[in-house]
């Protein structure tokens, strides 16, 4: 396995710095509960402290230590994001390499039930499924990843449009092999690069979806921690000149920012394209 | 006398890869004057591209000229700087590459991107570079010259979209024309159109060429020297006439030799025995455009059935109806005296394994990311259930019939072989099922010619191993002289002549069997010529 170790070798500096940041990102998130000094919902002071020995980011609108719901919203965000762009791409993945190469009714039948889910804007789909599902976590969960799955489904079904018309998938063909074969042997092989990368761009924007949901009140429920809702809560400390609800926002763009870092590594080195 | 117009010495080419610097190029020295064309000839990899590139200054990525100098009329392209270099490209160097339905941009009018390099460059008027276009289009003679180029690339012919690219290079008056391969996408009736166009309008217009061709007896109707090139080498250089008629290295002499491959003759099959494959009165569509009429066909097990016939003449689409890919409207399949069905899906897994197609293209052909080891194990295991050492006894031994190294070659990935080894890899994938049938499409087209004649030889020895049959599509006679047994000749979806290969290479011929008979180049500087009086006399 020494490929993979390689491949990190010739990586940009942009690269590694994304690396770099998506690997802190995931030990803060893991060992959320032992590098917080407080509970995620412990209230510990003031509200509204000011950066302090004891709360080195201050406290929140309740007293709640700023630094420690930092911690563990990186768990919570990061965890729930990441797990709604693994189901997103198994599902958008596998519907869409099949359509693509089974073509025919399948693929038209599938294909026009994603285009009307793509019609509607994302947000107010979500915000009508929300309201129709309850805003729990798994509802969130779900319905974040069928929107997503429909932009997985689009590149997908392109890609094994594309990669079903090479001689070695007709030759596969000819030879009697079943449906799992192509796709997963002929077909998913060859378009696993640009689908690695849109897992990492899908990731961001997911990321930034439930932000906006837990900003607008919708996401995440408190008293769990999270980003989107810790910019929320403490926004009106912004008009007295701190800086605190900028913090989250801030890992926020962070992670974006690194994310897209290695998605363009990514694209570029399976695209062949000079970095 | 005036000097000659591009002077190389001691030039040498490196590519730097990971494992350190490689020679593409040793060691050239080359002289052309106005008014020349020196013909490069040699077999893929030998550097002729490299060298041709090399001739404007110019390497591709991650090659890079290590020493010698390249000097165009009198100034040294190697020490030039970039900008001055990009300043003499396209405009006193052009280059005219091997497939001009790549090279254009598909979204732009043929005006617009032929005369961008003279007016970009401020050589000429926008107005002037239009006329003189239309001049060349005519010189070229293309038809209906003056509104062609309002046309987009798609809209016309390959081997108009050859001469446009001709006329395109020509338009800013270069001083050195580059011509790597511009025929070989070419079916031969046009290809001598092509071929004469260019040797005029060269002519005309006082300028040098460099004329690159795997196949030397179009590099003997072009040039007036000849430069046969080996792993980077030059390995002889001289007159054309004096190379035909009395080459001095063994090396020339083997490619010379390379055309003359012919297998055995096999006896008839016997009357009354029933055909391994019979194909009835077949007639395809794609939409409403019928492609194939009443095309009927007997192939018999240890055969050669060669299907010859132009770009657009149903050749292929005869192979993809044999192999199931595409349904015949009319007309039926026998395969081993029992019917076959139309469309793959519905035959059975013996007559999918007996019935194997190699494909034109062994680029494509082959999964990038499957081991040769897996590529030849797959049909093994699916058809004959042979499972780890079994299976990796049989895959060797196959790799080793088709003379590879098993060692060397089952652990690699296709992009580590080249293209006459992937083809290999394709003919012994097919052969791992053991059928009785062998669709050949093109198989030979992507390779140069010493390695095609090998490939031939190799599948006629397998032929007479295993009693296959051969349904061999082909746009090259010189392939259906070489390997067939049976002959098909095949123009506008329609079979227009079929019989033995001495029945139907025997006079008299119809209209078109004439034409692409006399079409096919010989090794003789003359031919062209002849041909094209010839031609001008029957009109």
């Amino acid at each position: 396995m020494s490929r993979p170790f390689v491949l990190l070798k010739s990586a940009p500096l942009s690269a590694r710095f994304g690396l770099i940041v998506v690997a802190g990102y995931g030990v803060v998130a893991v060992l959320a509960p032992v590098l917080a000094p407080y509970g995620e919902t412990q209230i510990v002071g003031l509200e509204f402290a000011d950066w302090s020995a004891q709360h080195w980011l201050g406290t929140d609108d309740l007293g709640r230590d700023v630094l420690s719901r930092l911690l563990y919203g990186a768990r919570n965000t990061i965890g729930i994001a990441m797990l709604t762009t693994v189901i997103a791409s198994v599902v958008g993945g596998v519907a869409g390499l099949v359509a693509g190469s089974m073509r025919g009714w399948v693929d038209q039948v599938l294909a026009r039930v994603v285009d009307v889910l793509m019609a509607v804007p994302s947000l107010i789909l979500t915000l009508l499924m929300l309201a129709i599902f309850g805003t729990s976590i798994f509802s969130m969960i779900m319905i974040i990843a069928l929107i997503e799955s429909t932009r997985i489904f689009r590149l997908a079904r392109a890609l094994a449009l594309g990669i079903g018309l090479f001689d070695y998938v007709t030759t596969a063909r000819l030879r009697g092999e079943g449906l799992l074969w192509i796709i997963f042997r002929e077909i998913l092989p060859n378009a696993s690069a640009p689908l690695i990368a849109e897992f990492g761009l899908r990731f961001s924007f997911v990321f930034l979806f439930i932000a906006t949901l837990s900003f607008l009140g919708l996401g995440i429920q408190p008293p769990t921690a999270d980003w989107g809702s810790m910019v929320r809560d403490n926004a009106t400390l912004l008009s007295y000149g701190q800086m605190a609800p900028l913090l989250p926002a801030g890992a926020i763009a962070l992670l974006t920012v690194a994310v897209n870092f290695i998605v363009d590594w990514l694209v570029h080195h399976s695209s062949g394209l000079q970095e | 006398m005036e000097g000659p117009l591009l002077c190389i010495r001691g030039l040498a080419i490196h590519a730097s890869a990971q494992a350190g610097m490689t020679e593409v190029l040793r060691g050239i020295d080359l002289d052309l004057r106005r008014g020349s064309i020196l013909g490069l000839v040699g077999e893929s990899g030998s550097g002729k591209s490299t060298l041709g590139l090399a001739a404007m200054g110019y390497t591709r990525d991650g090659l890079h000229i290590s020493s010698g100098s390249i000097l165009f009329d009198g100034v040294d392209l190697v020490r030039m700087s970039e900008p001055e270099r990009r300043s003499i490209r396209g405009v006193r160097i052009a280059y005219v590459a091997q497939s001009a339905a790549a090279s254009f941009n598909p979204a732009r009018r043929l005006f617009d991107q032929s005369i961008e390099v003279a007016v970009e460059g401020g050589h000429s008027r926008r107005r002037e570079a239009v006329r003189q276009l239309i001049e060349l289009y005519s010189r070229l003679h293309l038809p209906n010259a003056s509104a062609l180029g309002m046309r987009y690339p798609h809209h016309v012919s390959g081997g108009q979209l050859q001469r446009a690219m001709t006329a395109m290079a020509m338009v800013a008056r270069p001083d050195l024309i580059v011509f790597d391969e511009p025929t070989t996408a070419l079916d031969v009736t046009t290809q001598i159109e092509v071929l004469s166009a260019i040797r005029n309008v060269v002519e005309a217009s006082h300028a040098a060429a460099i004329f690159i061709s795997h196949d030397l007896a179009l590099v003997a109707q072009m040039a007036d020297r000849i430069m046969v090139l080996r792993r980077g080498r030059v390995v002889e250089e001289a007159d054309t006439r004096q190379m035909l008629r009395a080459p001095r290295e063994d090396y020339t002499r083997s490619i010379w030799a390379a055309n003359g491959f012919r297998a055995a003759p096999k006896p008839a099959a016997e009357p009354g025995a029933v055909p391994l494959l019979r194909v009835t009165g077949v007639s395809a569509w794609y939409g409403r455009a019928q492609v194939l009429r009443d095309a009927t066909i007997e192939v018999h097990a240890g055969r050669t059935l060669a299907v010859v016939g132009e770009s657009g003449s149903g050749k292929s689409t005869l192979a993809n109806v044999i192999a199931g890919l595409l349904s015949p409207g009319a007309g039926t399949l026998e395969f081993a005296g029992s019917r076959l069905a139309a469309g793959f899906r519905r035959r059975t897994r013996e007559q999918l394994c007996r019935i194997q197609l190699v494909a034109q293209s062994s680029d494509s052909a082959l999964n990038p990311r499957q081991r040769v080891r897996d590529s030849i194990g797959r049909p093994l295991a699916f058809y004959h259930g042979l499972k780890g050492a079994a299976r990796e006894r049989r895959m060797r031994q196959l790799l080793a019939e088709l003379e590879l190294d098993p060692d060397q070659y089952a652990g690699r990935f296709p992009g580590e072989l080249s293209g006459g080894q992937k083809q290999r890899v394709c003919i012994a994938r097919a052969l791992a099922a053991e059928p009785a049938l062998v669709i050949c499409d093109e198989v030979t087209s992507g390779l140069d010619q010493i390695v095609a004649q090998d490939t031939l030889k190799l599948l006629d020895r397998l032929q007479r191993e295993r009693d296959l049959a051969y349904v061999f599509i082909t746009h090259d006679l010189a392939i259906v002289r070489a390997i067939a047994d049976d002959v098909v000749v095949m123009q506008g979806g329609s079979i227009v002549r079929k019989g033995s290969r001495d029945e139907v290479f025997a006079p008299p011929f119809d209209p078109y069997t004439a034409l692409l008979l006399s079409s096919v180049p010989e090794m003789d500087p003359d031919w062209l010529d002849r041909v094209l009086e010839r031609r001008r006399g029957a009109h």
